[in-house]
């Protein structure tokens, strides 16, 4: 299963002629679909709903790519955390967006590319509340359940190692088998970034009996990976995600676009939305692109709020994701 | 047209000889051609997205930990003597007894046999006792290299491997013989043991086994307590271990040695029954090798092991050994899956037996036991190792499933690597090698016991 999945990946890598890299965005405008690399199940990130359709913020950036090359359709491949890079690397998906860490080996090593923090996280443990425990420095000993292939691993080994502490990895392939095992009281500690852990914890049999210790013992920047040497789709992507948060910061929503487009008189808002200028144009996509994006999705404030936002059952604060003229970490280069 | 019946002048491309070798000649430069097109294809495919390759990263720090980890006993140069004692001693052991055979025609007296019994058994463990300290035990910790990282998975893959081939061994062989069986209960029993295990996919088995099993186990702090010292809870059994103190070596190669001496005592003592009819006394000798050469050095060397308890501190238990429920899941299931297809194989076997070699048996008056001990079993070996050779391989490459239950064997771990370095070609190439390794060794075991049961054809 696993195995042979990697194996095929692999061999894709193994058989396939080198064919030219460039021209993805051709590609995929001419094919008609994007083709995208995303969880099996992780709420509020990539699910399906009850009707069968994949939602979540992963899924709304996806969209956000998909209407602004205008294709209609997303072609999503639900991968686990070790197959997710070789399926990009290989070409079985064009864009992977599957709360993947930002890291230099990543960027530098394996022929990716990353783009644009979509979520500055990090990573948390969560206990019973049963246990009595108030910090993380609390936990030696602890027997851990993880899931394999991630930054996770090393992060809690590093945490613990720094912190003189020994404890017991359980790792699982799945995100759902670590969820099941952590539940069922195998171990004591449930560990990933902490917009997963809510994820998880909301499906858990009764969420209220968990917490989310205060340390966070990572940063994990997490956003859309995209395959090295190909710069125009990279910037497609890239400038897609900045547009969402550039229109949270100038109040364009999904509601209020087609009016700002008309009537706004703010120049960046007509150069960024497509009426003046050719920034779109010249990025290889028409000047419809950016309105098609945010009628999509919206900005980056209501895809928040949509999927991950307090009233969503992950209940999650904005915190390092608001704009930065909130006290946030989110920030657009200028549209110029 | 010539009709003579000699093979003159056939066309050259009519002639089979040359016909054979050409084909091969070609099946050959095909193959070739096709592992350097895709070798050199890889190198360019990899190059041209930036993506790293060569096995050099396995030299890295691996830097996660692993649930269950074995040591990995590393021999150095002392070890080469061992081996080379162990050589000389066997050949001069062989040439005494192979010498003695020929002057007395008769089965070995006892002094050539403790001398044949010292040269290719006792020089040899003291070879290993004065050179212990040459055989070096891996540990793995977070610091270690991704190598030693891969080959705590292995052990962990052929521990699950060598564990689950015997158990489901001789399982199959009860539940065989239990579906021969003419009482009706116990033979409706097995039947559906078997239809049950052969029909349900060994993943929703293992899941059963983790999931459901461990549901009902209690929690760490409500452990059930046999006896004190062992404890069994949702993290594993945990039981006393024992911990070797100075004397261990010299106390473990003693029970070798006492076991040695018991197993030559009763080859010989069968040998002797055979060509005299009477059986030597080996009771007596046997046990007292069996107790006197260990107490002998517990006496001298003082206590050779002393137990380690487990302990309830903390989180869990600490000291003592577990058997976690990953593990205990996996071997478990294995076990049973593979169980239902051996009892097929190993009752098929049986009951290819001719009839008229029971009957005959049975004319001899032997016991039931010992008609299907003696006669039946070694015959129906011949039919029986081929296939149960490729469910020995099953278990091998079934046990890669052990990541769906958080077992970390050999594709776990080689997982997480691939994840933490992106060598996926290179893992991929690992993997596939030491699979090919595990399988074919296996084969090959299988083959040679094949051979020696196999029918003598003159």
């Amino acid at each position: 299963m696993k195995f042979s999945r990697i194996g095929l990946v692999s061999l894709l890598i193994l058989m396939s002629a080198s064919f030219v890299q460039a021209g993805t965005l051709q590609d995929v405008q001419k094919e008609g679909y994007l083709k995208c690399g995303t969880h099996i199940e992780n709420p509020g990130f990539s699910a399906l709903n009850s009707k069968g359709e994949r939602i979540g913020f992963d899924v709304d950036f996806m969209r956000a790519v998909a209407a602004a090359v205008n294709v209609k359709e997303i072609k999503f491949t639900p991968l686990t955390s070790k197959e997710r890079l070789p399926a990009l690397q290989s070409g079985e998906v064009d864009l992977l967006i599957r709360t993947t860490t930002f890291t230099m080996s990543r960027d530098v090593k394996l022929g990716l590319d990353t783009t644009v923090t979509t979520l500055y996280d990090g990573q948390g443990l969560m206990v019973r509340k049963s246990l009595g425990i108030k910090s993380a420095k609390e936990l030696d000993g602890a027997s851990i359940c993880l899931q394999t292939g991630s930054t996770t691993e090393l992060n809690v080994s590093d945490y613990f190692r720094k912190n003189h502490m020994n404890f017991t990895p359980v790792v699982f392939d799945k995100q759902a088998d670590v969820r099941k095992a952590y539940d069922a009281g195998r171990c004591d500690v449930h560990t990933t970034d902490i917009s997963g852990l809510a994820a998880q914890r909301s499906l858990m049999k009764n969420p209220d009996e968990h917490i989310i210790l205060p340390e966070v013992i990572s940063k994990e920047p997490l956003g859309p990976f995209v395959r090295q040497g190909d710069d125009q789709w990279a910037d497609v992507v890239r400038w897609t995600i900045n547009l969402t948060i550039a229109a949270e910061e100038k109040g364009v929503t999904q509601a209020n676009v087609e009016d700002m487009y008309k009537n706004s008189k703010d120049p960046e808002i007509q150069r960024m939305l497509g009426k003046t200028g050719s920034l779109w144009k010249d990025l290889g996509l028409d000047q419809g692109a950016p309105v098609r994006v945010i009628k999509a999705v919206g900005n980056y404030g209501e895809i928040f709020e949509r999927n991950l936002g307090t009233k969503t059952p992950l209940r999650m604060e904005r915190g390092l994701n608001a704009l930065w003229t909130n006290g946030g970490l989110m920030y657009s280069p200028p549209f110029r | 047209m010539s009709h003579s019946s000699a093979p003159q002048k056939v066309v050259f491309w009519r002639n089979p000889q040359v016909r054979i070798w050409t084909f091969q000649i070609l099946m050959l430069v095909a193959f070739l051609w096709l592992a350097v097109s895709m070798y050199e294809n890889t190198l360019i495919n990899l190059r041209t997205r930036g993506i790293s390759s060569g096995f050099g990263f396995l030299k890295n720090e691996a830097g996660f930990r692993i649930g269950e980890s074995s040591g990995i006993v590393l021999p150095q140069g002392g070890v080469l003597w061992f081996l080379l004692s162990l050589v000389i001693g066997l050949c001069i052991s062989k040439f005494i007894s192979s010498h003695q055979k020929t002057i007395s025609d008769g089965p070995l007296n006892c002094k050539w046999m403790s001398i044949c019994l010292f040269f290719s058994i006792v020089l040899p463990a003291f070879t290993l006792y004065f050179f212990r300290n040459s055989i070096e035990i891996l540990h793995y910790a977070e610091s270690s290299s991704y190598t030693l990282a891969l080959a705590v998975g292995l052990v962990n893959t052929l521990k699950v491997t060598v564990i689950g081939c015997v158990a489901s061994t001789f399982l199959g062989l009860l539940i065989a013989l239990g579906r021969l069986s003419p009482n009706w209960l116990l033979n409706r029993l097995c039947r559906w043991y078997v239809e049950l295990n052969r029909n349900l996919p060994l993943l929703l088995q293992l899941f059963f086994w983790y999931f459901i099993v461990l549901q009902q186990l209690p929690n760490v702090r409500q452990s059930i307590s046999l006896g004190g010292w062992m404890f069994l809870n949702k993290r594993g059994l945990f039981f006393p271990t024992l911990v070797p103190e100075t004397g261990a070596w010299a106390f473990s190669i003693a029970v070798i040695i006492a076991l040695t001496g018991v197993f030559v005592l009763f080859r010989r003592s069968n040998r002797l029954l055979n060509e005299t009819g009477t059986a030597g006394k080996i009771l007596l000798p046997s046990l007292g090798l069996l107790t006197g050469l260990p107490a002998l050095v517990w006496l001298f060397l003082g206590q050779p092991f002393t137990l380690d308890y487990p302990v309830f501190k903390g989180f869990n238990f600490h000291g003592g050994t577990g058997l976690t429920p990953e593990f205990t899941a996996l071997v478990v299931g294995l076990t049973i899956y593979v169980s239902a297809f051996n009892a097929e194989i190993i009752r098929s076997g049986i009951q290819a037996v001719s009839k008229g070699q029971r009957e005959a048996a049975r004319a001899l008056a032997m016991k039931e036991t010992q008609v299907m001990r003696i006669v039946i079993l070694p015959q129906a070996m011949r039919i029986i190792v081929p296939p149960i050779t490729s469910e020995y391989l099953a278990i091998a490459k079934n046990s890669s499933l052990a990541v769906a239950i958080g077992y970390p064997d050999f594709v776990s771990i080689g997982g997480t690597i691939l994840n933490q370095s992106g060598q996926a070609v290179e893992i991929v190439g690992i993997w596939m090698g030491v699979y090919l390794c595990i399988s074919l060794l296996i084969s090959l075991g299988m083959n040679i016991y094949n051979s020696k049961v196999a029918l003598v054809e003159r």
